[in-house]
């Protein structure tokens, strides 16, 4: 439109060759990683979910810093705060979902 | 080759259906024969069905949603009528499969396809004007969220003459949702109605979020902008937060209907209370998402009727922001009932008693607001006051069904019937027939007639007490929602005046249309027309210019020094424009695009619900073609030039002289 000059995107970052191959390496380290603990059965099932889980949210992260470029920076501050948002968001939705159906089914004795 | 479609679909057994059916089409005929007499089907075309400007989509918005609130303001009319006589043995006029598909189409209707249209046509009109943009920012994606929402707004019609509606309830919980115990089509209706809808009020909601973030005016800063942008800046934040739980919801439950799966079913692992859960997390900030922005119609209101500045601008902002983010952890109080715990209703109960702070603090702002003003009592302000009465009771109603313990008695008992449309007609709905008021002369170019519609005004506060608060009586007695008959003698009284209620509101309703009608014929009456384009001597930027506004809007974007800065402009008698280069101005052209993927979109939802897969896929195809030439077509835009300014621009001046000369 006419305030063509609000448009621009201002100093974004697309990364470079080597943080896409850093990047890379790290989630198919975590990926493999993850796989191996499973399928070798090195952990009691217990251990394995608990350890799993907690790879998948380093992948994430490594996702969100190498391949969709986040950072402190002050041009990304509109991207962190969506990203803020939608993680308290998820957070209220599943966390409170979660809170609500276990203590119906410990009321109800439905287990 | 027609999937579960056959003759026998067409409800050729109910009178009541064949003669609505009649109706429709004569009225549909009368109409398209009157455009094709006067030849107006390509100006139709050219001008409003392809257009992209945010202006017209708002009209044709609001449009829809008058035409959808009749279509639900019948049902209820049914309902009420049902009521008053299926008393002591008498089963009515409605079978309870027909009374049943009534009462889920009217909350569908009325929520989905009358508030949200007339919610998204008010923003649509307003919002680019306030903020001093020439259009939203994405113009293609308004064109296509307006034509999602009107051929699901169709297909939900279609409905009542083939096949037949759902028979849950608005939100059909299952597992009476689902296939075992729904096996018709009613259900299947339901989901791709509002899933295709959800689409379109999804992109409304980055839309908007977008243009309010990149395109305000320079120098408008956060606390510079109008309360009515903030309040649609907040509920477009919540529709980008909620929306997509509804989508998943609603897919989830037509994989269980469609695929045998068992997301919902009450066998196989599935769990009805998530469905509850993940429904009301979307369903209960929806309710947000429809009053915040009639909260922010009445502060613009209240503080240009009373002649001062809004009283606690900075308080009004955060009030709205607690409000957003209180209303996402209120939802489980849509289900005390359901045999959660101590820790979860007493959280619940009390989230929802917090959020009546921020709304008591808005409606003391227009208290003080008002207070010492010198107020102009016209029709629009009887909207406002009549909503700070009516809405004050309903929040407290609420505030008394938000204690768990008393929820008990109350749920889903007509009590709680009468406080959602407490808080609906008297929020919601006052808000947004007092936006129309307000705004209509900026968009026609002339006023609404004044006595029609304190009239209307009258009817609908009268009546909603008639109709209402007789189901706050009845409820207390134990009366359920969605009875078909009873026999109780205290409850017939009740249904009784609630009925007559329903018609004082009727004649409401036909004032209404009458204050249109009467409205459009006087336009060019002096006292009716707009010269100015501030007939209200009003504060925000869309008062700044013509009235209806060109194309683009502005001649030249506004600077902005502060809150209200056009009527600082008027008190030091300098405006913004004069003096100023005008330069050609970039404008999107119209395009199609949008109405082809609605049409597309129409066969596909219809060919879904009855299992005809070959033409769904067709439709599929059909959409992703469009999407694709859209894309590859560059001739998009255009710029307007300066001698067409320039000209719109001298008559507006002309027009602004010749009215300060009378």
């Amino acid at each position: 439109m006419s305030q063509a000059s609000t448009h621009q995107h201002e100093g974004e970052s697309h990364g470079s060759f080597a943080s896409y191959i850093i990047g890379f390496v790290i989630a198919a380290i975590l990926t493999v990683a993850a796989f191996a603990i499973v399928e070798m059965h090195l952990m009691s099932p217990g251990m394995t979910f608990g350890v799993i889980t907690a790879l998948a949210v380093v992948q994430i992260f490594v996702h969100l810093v190498y391949f969709l470029h986040m950072n402190s920076s002050s041009s990304q501050s509109w991207n962190n705060t969506a990203f803020a948002f939608a993680v308290i968001c998820v957070l209220i939705i599943v966390g409170g979902t979660v809170f609500i159906i276990h203590d119906v089914s410990m009321n109800m004795m439905s287990r | 080759m027609l999937g579960k479609l056959t003759l026998s679909a067409i409800p050729l057994d109910v009178p009541i259906l064949v003669g609505t059916f009649t109706g429709v089409v004569i009225v549909a005929l009368a109409v398209l024969g009157a455009i094709t007499y006067f030849g107006k089907w390509g100006y139709l075309w050219r001008e409003w069905l392809t257009s992209v400007d945010h202006k017209r989509l708002g009209i044709m918005y609001i449009v829809l949603a008058l035409v959808m609130l009749f279509r639900g303001f019948a049902d209820a009319i049914m309902m009420r009528s049902q009521l008053a006589l299926a008393y002591a043995g008498n089963p009515g006029y409605l079978p309870p499969h027909h009374y049943d598909q009534i009462f889920s189409a009217h909350g569908t209707i009325m929520i989905f396809f009358m508030a949200m249209a007339f919610m998204t046509g008010l923003l649509n009109v307003i919002v680019p004007l306030q903020i001093g943009a020439r259009d939203v920012a994405f113009p293609f994606l308004n064109s296509l969220s307006f034509w999602m929402t009107t051929i699901s707004a169709v297909l939900i019609n279609v409905s009542l003459f083939i096949g037949e509606f759902a028979q849950c309830g608005w939100l059909v919980y299952p597992p009476l949702s689902e296939q075992q115990f729904s096996p018709g089509v009613g259900v299947d209706y339901y989901i791709w109605a509002v899933q295709l809808a959800g689409v379109g009020t999804l992109l409304t909601g980055v839309n908007f979020f977008v243009t309010i973030v990149k395109m305000r005016a320079p120098g408008m800063g956060w606390m510079q902008l109008p309360v009515f942008t903030w309040t649609a800046f907040v509920t477009v934040v919540l529709i980008m937060a909620v929306f997509p739980v509804l989508t998943v919801t609603l897919a989830e439950l037509a994989l269980d209907r469609y695929l045998g799966m068992h997301f919902f079913t009450n066998y196989g692992g599935g769990s009805v209370q998530l469905y509850l859960s993940l429904i009301w997390t979307w369903g209960h900030p929806e309710v947000y998402i429809l009053v915040l922005p009639a909260f922010g119609v009445f502060s613009e209101i209240t503080q240009t009727f009373s002649r001062k500045p809004l009283f606690g601008y900075r308080v009004m902002v955060y009030a709205t922001l607690a409000i957003g983010v209180l209303s996402f952890i209120v939802w489980a109080h849509h289900f005390f009932t359901m045999g959660a715990g101590p820790n979860v209703n007493a959280f619940f109960g009390v989230a929802t008693m917090i959020i009546a702070v921020p709304t008591g603090v808005k409606i003391f702002n227009w208290l003080f607001t008002m207070y010492k003003g010198r107020i102009q009592f016209n029709g629009i302000m009887y909207w406002v006051i009549g909503f700070m009465i009516t809405f004050s009771i309903g929040g407290m109603t609420g505030v008394m069904m938000a204690m768990p313990a008393a929820d008990f008695v109350l749920h889903n008992s007509l009590f709680l019937i009468a406080h959602f449309h407490n808080v609906i007609i008297g929020g919601v709905y006052f808000g947004y027939v007092a936006g129309l008021n307000f705004w209509w002369p900026k968009v026609l170019g002339f006023k609404m007639n004044e006595s029609w519609g304190k009239r209307a005004f009258w009817c609908w506060f009268i009546g909603f007490y008639l109709a209402f608060v007789p189901l706050y009586i009845a409820g207390f007695e134990g009366m359920t929602r969605r009875m078909n008959h009873y026999d109780n003698a205290d409850w017939h009284v009740q249904m009784l005046i609630a009925s007559f209620g329903a018609a004082v509101i009727a004649v409401g309703v036909v004032c209404q249309l009458m204050q249109i009608y009467v409205s459009i014929r006087d336009r060019n009456l002096p006292e009716s027309r707009d010269f100015t384009g501030d007939p209200w001597n009003a504060r925000t930027l869309e008062w700044s210019i013509s009235s209806p506004p060109p194309a683009y809007n502005f001649a030249v974007v506004p600077d902005v020094h502060g809150l209200d800065t056009f009527h600082t402009e008027k008190q030091i008698g300098r405006r913004s424009y004069e003096g100023k280069t005008l330069t050609p101005i970039h404008m999107p052209k119209n395009t199609a695009a949008g109405f082809f993927v609605g049409a597309f979109s129409f066969v596909l939802g219809f060919s879904a619900i009855w299992y005809i897969w070959w033409l769904a896929a067709l439709a599929l195809i059909g959409i992703f073609a469009t999407v694709i030439l859209r894309s590859f077509n560059n001739d998009v835009d255009y710029y307007v030039p300066v001698s067409e300014i320039e000209r719109d621009q001298a008559k507006y001046v002309r027009s602004l002289t010749a009215q300060a000369a009378e």
